[in-house]
């Protein structure tokens, strides 16, 4: 039954398969003693983990992007909510060890002279609610904005802008202070999930493989959804949204499903990249940011899942190479791949290893 | 399609090798790691830190290194992206080994990377005054607590002036939220009334002052002398001192003082409308000493422009790097478990002509000058604090830290120590 | 408007020192004075320069004014080695220095050597109010009513029998006004009944804060249970005037901050409005707008005034042709997939910021306000704007209108119009479809520029400028209304008063957020804008 979603999918048989491979791989050659050339150093594990987190974001955004032609540009809102819930729940986790002690309040609460939690904060020392907050609160959120937005049928570029005034004006308000979510310094100095100690390497290990898994998981799921009925509605949308819905299909519906969908992918895309960088922060909430998400996209080649996977990993990698070798020139480079990838690789550089095949 | 799937495979294999790929590591130089911003919005400020940190070293090395090594700075770039931070301070610690961090600049910067130190043991030596209420084994504070910088200037105001109200105006975040809250409370307990406190908080980058400015105006109309508390920050000052200059605001009416502009800022500012404002700060690149003129002109001959300015966390890189040089001396070795006992009690000189040195709570000791701007973007050093005063990094005007003290000597070593319930909170290891 | 004052006094006072010089009246006995003053503002000591500013206006020296002037233009340097006052304009190696005694002039060996002779904001004020006494009596009415108001602000016996002297012969209104209230503040505590009743009508007619301030104290304090009611009910008139004149400052606040938005939005409005292009690099080409000014200002530090005016066209030229490169080497591949264009462009923008960072360094420049557009234009004592912000309004009309009239009155208007109409058709009719999209992305390009100009005035002039606007201005397009810049200049006049009325409620960010809540949910009830373009066209 999961043969058949990835039959006819050369790249994500790859991918999946690179994941797999990494799962097993990573945990052992972490084992190795520190001076084997192919020791891999738990710094590594965990940057490994947040770029597999990125990954997830992007196919997210390849979702509704390359099958439902919604370029969306505040899907870094949705992935910053998944975070902030987790977050919330890791900051529950602190307890008595904030630098103040007290047994509840995380530690800005006790500074901004807060009396007891704030009622949104309540339920979050319980993992498995933190879990179902981690899709339900970017899920409503894009099901709310996507049910006005789709029904007055915005569409192209002013829901491209809409999306970012979205993203924008949460960046704003969890700025505030009085949002009750740390305002700029955000939410940090994390202790421990489920008990395990964040610092350790195990527990780094763990959400590596959790990482990957997610990813697998949502590649899966986002195959299964292209593959039925719901996909082909989506692409016909795509192409020509007015004869989608002559024929009588309802447009809106199947925007919205996809769209809350790959929120949800995002959000628990957040929630897994929160604990693996330790801090989260209304800048993860600044639209630049969701628009490099989308240049992710196409730099992997849009509308073929595993190309915004690929994309996701070589732009972090690159960013991660030239910000430690080349710090100046990294503006510059990041600059001349968005304006070649656009103008000469208009099918991303996965189109480059595709030979002509339909998409 | 096999052909692809080979070229795919290989592609990613290279990807993930040159990730594991360890550099060679030298063993006869020590690493310092340079952990500022080069690009982003932070750009602005840490760049010049970073050069800072170059010339230090590289005045170091001419004068025969350490411990008869040569230093090597490490310079990252952690684009001001908080995680950024976390990462490359890991990176640096766990693939450079180097011995100390120098870095970071804003709040948020430093939380993010100080469980890294701390779990990793390295040392981070912070140039940037801050806000206080905190206080770590591997941190060291360089730069001005609140005590340092926020009190003394109000202090001086209030009998120098003779000001009697008070609008507090900052940029949302952290560092202007407590400074604000200790000194509203500092304020009132000087019988300050509450309608002589305006407080008032803008967002990041606020580019439109009309509104804000002409409050200011109008709550200083009413008859008491009133001056403005500023510790709005970075690119958002140029605005509000331009609406200040354009709406009449002269610094003899409603003065003016400033945390957070310095001479850099300055020089991106016109600066003639604004004589006669004020600034608090531990340095002053117009401070007359042979030291500071030496400092100068090594910046001059390094940075090869003449033009270009000093600043206060300069001068905080300048103390702790000395005093990080002067523990490992002491220490024999660059181990920051022994570097941290060793550097406790270091004195090292200053550049405004005296001393800084490292108190057991890893604040460091700092006059405290008040200058007024000058035409040409300076600051004239209008008033000092007679002695040193030493960085608190619990204040005493907050409700939740009074009682807490820091003291990272032997036997107490705690960061977080409540005299009251005699026990010591947060830091575990 | 002070500095004015003070090179008029500048003028005189070189006027009566050579005067001075020439009658050689007292030589001996002025130098003495000079040499202590000199050995006095050399001090180290605050307290020694108090005293030598005093000493001056004490000995009524004729050179008083000058080093007056002096001192407040920070301009007064001594030497460390000879402790002797030196007049320099710029210390650098090489420049000449003036000796204040002797008026030798000779060259700067070392800049060390020379300190500035630094005074602080209560020496500032000492120094203006000995310089107000003889203001009261100058030809110039603005100098008058700044002396009258410099004295206001610590009214004592002297300053009060200067005003009364004063007040007689003044014949200008505003100035007597002015005077009236300073002696009326004076009345309310010192008259008897009658006069008292007299200053609480004068107070009550004037909405001078300082005035205002006195019957406050006065009700507080008196035991005059009429003349209370009657300064109660003068009270109630000031601040029925005040919050009356309040709100129409914030609605001028609303126009100036919504200006700013349309300047900045309007390039848009074309590039994006009329041809379709997403151009993320718009605020770049604002900031390049900025960036020249700055340039200019280098070239011509003599000319500050006259470097803005230059630098309008200058940015214009500059952002063009750096708009029409962008059309031709990236967009023109890319007409009709708008959202690629939108990731192009912003590749382009990341280029561009780093261009300027490597370019002019990462830190801020520093340009100048001209003296034109710096000061207010006073309504009365509680209403006054700011000449640099009602220059802004203007000049967004003004580029607003000629936009206007180069789109519908001009041959490349028609065809701009017609190609964004119809590509097909305008070709078909023999129009250059290419060349008229480089023209238009360089007009739209060259309008950011302008806007860079007006900005440079207001913020920061730095690598991160243009970033700060971007979003602002695609809201303010998309809310009046893609492909119509009348649309714009509403949307943005709205945008910035409803901020601004929001402001004094909600603060600053919350105002901001509740904004962009609202084109949010305005754009769900009119996807197309307040002004939507329709027919044909609007399908594209």
């Amino acid at each position: 039954m999961l043969w058949k979603l990835i039959r006819e999918d050369r790249g994500g048989q790859i991918l999946l398969a690179m994941l797999l491979l990494a799962i097993i791989a990573v945990p052992l050659l972490n084992g190795l003693p520190s001076d084997h050339p192919l020791h891999i150093p738990t710094y590594t594990v965990a940057l490994l983990g947040k770029y597999l987190t990125l990954a997830l974001l992007a196919l997210s955004v390849d979702l509704v992007w390359g099958y439902l032609g919604i370029l969306t540009l505040g899907h870094g809102a949705f992935f910053a909510l998944g975070g902030y819930v987790m977050g919330m729940y890791l900051m529950r986790q602190i307890g008595e060890r904030g630098v103040y002690g007290h047994p509840e309040l995380p530690d800005f609460m006790v500074f901004l002279s807060y009396d007891s939690l704030p009622w949104y904060w309540l339920g979050f020392d319980s993992f498995w609610f933190t879990v179902i907050m981690v899709m339900l609160v970017p899920g409503v959120l894009a099901f709310v904005f996507g049910a006005l937005a789709f029904r007055s049928r915005v569409s192209g570029v002013y829901l491209s802008i809409i999306t970012q005034a979205l993203t924008f004006a949460l960046m704003l308000a969890f700025f505030r202070n009085e949002m009750g979510f740390g305002g700029n310094n955000g939410l940090t100095d994390f202790k421990d999930i489920l008990g395990f100690s964040l610092q350790s390497r195990e527990t780094r290990l763990g959400l590596f493989i959790a990482s990957a898994v997610a990813l697998m998981l949502g590649y899966l799921l986002s195959r299964y959804i292209i593959q039925s009925r719901l996909g082909r509605v989506c692409v016909a949308v795509r192409d020509a949204e007015s004869r989608a819905r002559f024929l009588g299909y309802r447009v809106e519906n199947v925007k919205l499903w996809v769209f809350t969908l790959s929120a949800m992918m995002a959000g628990v895309a957040g929630a897994l990249y929160v604990p693996q960088v330790g801090i989260i922060n209304p800048n993860e909430f600044s639209p630049l940011n969701s628009i490099e998400v989308v240049v992710w996209v196409a730099v992997g080649g849009r509308a073929t899942l595993y190309g915004a996977v690929v994309g996701a990993l070589l732009i972090n990698y690159a960013k991660t190479w030239f910000t430690t070798e080349l710090p100046e020139v990294w503006l510059f480079a990041l600059g001349a791949i968005f304006i070649l990838v656009t103008l000469l690789l208009p099918r991303g550089v996965t189109g480059l290893l595709r030979r002509k095949e339909a998409v | 399609m096999k052909q692809m799937k080979r070229k795919l495979v290989t592609a990613s294999c290279t990807l993930a090798l040159s990730i594991a790929a360890i550099t060679a590591q030298a063993a006869d130089t020590i690493k310092v790691g340079v952990l500022h911003s080069l690009s982003g919005t932070m750009a602005i400020s840490e760049t010049t830190l970073k050069d800072t940190m170059l010339m230090l070293i590289e005045e170091q090395n001419k004068k025969g290194g350490l411990l008869g090594m040569q230093l090597e700075a490490v310079v990252v770039d952690p684009a001001s992206d908080w995680p950024l931070f976390a990462e490359r301070a890991r990176e640096l610690l766990e693939r450079d080994k180097v011995a100390a961090i120098f870095g970071a600049w804003t709040s948020v910067s430093r939380k993010s990377v100080l469980p890294v130190v701390e779990e990793l043991n390295g040392l981070l030596f912070y140039p940037v005054q801050y806000e206080g209420e905190e206080s770590s084994r591997n941190v060291f504070y360089t730069g001005a607590a609140p005590n340092q910088q926020a009190i003394p200037a109000v202090d001086y105001l209030m009998n120098e002036l003779g000001i009697e109200r008070w609008v507090l105006a900052g940029t949302d975040y952290v560092y202007p939220r407590t400074t604000n809250r200790i000194l509203e409370a500092y304020l009132k307990s000087h019988g300050v009334a509450e309608e002589d406190i305006l407080i008032n908080y803008t967002p990041f980058g606020h580019s439109d002052w009309q509104t804000i400015v002409s409050d200011i105006r109008s709550f200083g109309s009413a008859g008491k002398k009133t001056a403005v508390v500023s510790t709005i920050n970075g690119d958002a000052n140029v605005p509000f001192y331009r609406e200040l200059g354009a709406q009449g605001v002269s610094a003899e009416d409603i003065p003016v003082i400033a945390f957070s502009v310095g001479e850099e800022e300055l020089s991106g500012i016109d600066a003639a409308p604004l004589v006669g404002h004020l600034a608090a700060w531990n340095y002053f690149m117009s401070v007359d000493t042979e030291e500071n003129d030496a400092f100068i002109d090594q910046w001059h001959a390094f940075i090869g422009n003449t033009d270009r300015v000093t600043n206060d966390p300069m001068e905080a890189h300048y103390i702790g790097f000395n005093m990080w040089v002067e523990a490992v001396n002491k220490a024999g070795t660059t181990d920051p478990s022994a570097v941290q006992e060793a550097i406790i009690g270091v004195t090292v000189p200053n550049l405004t002509g005296g001393y800084a040195a490292m108190m057991p709570n890893h604040h460091i000791t700092k006059p405290v000058l008040i200058g007024e701007i000058q035409a040409d973007g300076q600051f004239e050093t209008v008033w000092r604090t007679p002695s040193t005063v030493v960085g608190d990094a619990w204040s005493d005007f907050l409700e939740g830290s009074k009682d807490i003290i820091s003291d990272w000597r032997k036997p107490l070593e705690c960061g977080n120590y409540n005299v009251v319930t005699k026990t010591c909170s947060g830091q575990t290891f | 408007m002070t500095s004015r004052i003070i090179r008029w006094l500048l003028a005189s006072g070189v006027l009566l020192a050579c005067l001075a010089v020439s009658a050689g009246i007292q030589a001996q006995t002025d130098d003495q004075v000079l040499l202590e003053v000199q050995a006095l503002l050399v001090s180290p000591n605050a307290p020694d320069k108090t005293v030598a500013i005093e000493r001056l206006a004490q000995a009524d020296h004729p050179r008083a004014l000058e080093i007056y002037a002096l001192l407040l233009d920070s301009k007064l340097y001594f030497n460390r080695a000879d402790d002797f006052l030196y007049v320099i304009d710029n210390v650098v190696e090489g420049a000449p220095a003036l000796a204040l005694l002797s008026q030798e002039t000779s060259l700067i060996e070392r800049r060390r050597d020379y300190r500035r002779v630094a005074i602080n904001n209560a020496q500032r004020t000492q120094i203006r109010r000995v310089m107000a006494q003889t203001g009261l009596n100058h030809e110039r009415m603005e100098v008058r009513v700044g002396a009258v108001q410099q004295l206001m602000g610590d009214l004592d016996q002297d300053a009060l029998t200067l005003i009364r002297e004063a007040y007689v012969s003044e014949t200008h209104g505003r100035v007597r006004d002015l005077m009236a209230v300073a002696l009326a503040i004076d009345t309310l505590t010192s008259g008897d009944e009658a006069a008292q009743r007299d200053a609480i009508s004068v107070l009550g007619g004037s909405l001078e804060p300082r005035g205002r301030v006195a019957l406050v104290r006065y009700v507080e304090a008196t035991d005059q249970p009429r003349l209370k009611t009657l300064a109660e009910q003068a009270l109630v008139g000031i601040d029925q005037q005040v919050r009356f004149y309040k709100g129409l400052e914030t609605v001028f606040f609303g126009l100036s901050m919504g200006s700013v938005l349309v300047l900045a939005a309007i390039g848009l409005a074309i590039t994006f409005g009329v041809m379709g292009v997403i151009n993320m690099a718009h605020g770049e080409l604002i900031m390049i707008g900025a960036y020249t000014t700055f340039v200019i200002q280098q070239l011509m530090p003599n000319h500050i005034g006259l470097s803005v005016l230059v630098a309008v066209p200058a940015a214009f030229i500059v952002s063009g042709l750096v708009g029409i490169a962008i059309e031709r080497g990236v967009i023109r591949f890319l007409y009709g997939r708008p959202l690629e264009t939108l990731l192009a462009t912003f590749g382009v923008s990341l280029v561009l910021q780093q261009a300027v960072r490597s370019i002019f360094s990462p830190l801020n420049r520093s340009v100048q306000t001209p003296e034109w557009m710096s000061g207010m234009l006073h309504f009365n004592p509680v209403f006054a704007v700011t000449w640099n912000r009602l220059y802004i309004i203007l000049f967004c009309l003004m580029v607003f209108f000629l936009l206007l009239l180069i789109l519908k009155r001009t041959a490349l208007g028609l065809q701009v119009r017609a190609v964004s109409q119809n590509r097909a058709m305008a070709r078909a009719m023999g129009v250059r479809s290419e060349r008229v999209d480089m023209m238009t992305f360089g007009l739209g390009s060259g309008v950011a520029g302008i806007a860079g100009v007006a900005l440079s005035q207001l913020t920061n002039v730095g690598p991160n400028l243009g970033q700060a606007y971007i979003i602002d201005s695609f809201m303010v397009v998309v809310f009046g209304g893609v492909g119509n810049i009348w649309g714009t200049l509403v949307a943005g006049m709205t945008l910035g008063v409803a901020n601004k009325l929001m402001e004094p409620w909600a603060g600053a960010v919350l105002a901001k957020i509740l904004v962009l809540v609202f084109i949010i949910l305005f754009i769900q009830k009119r996807p197309r804008g307040l002004f939507p373009q329709r027919g044909r066209a609007a399908e594209g």
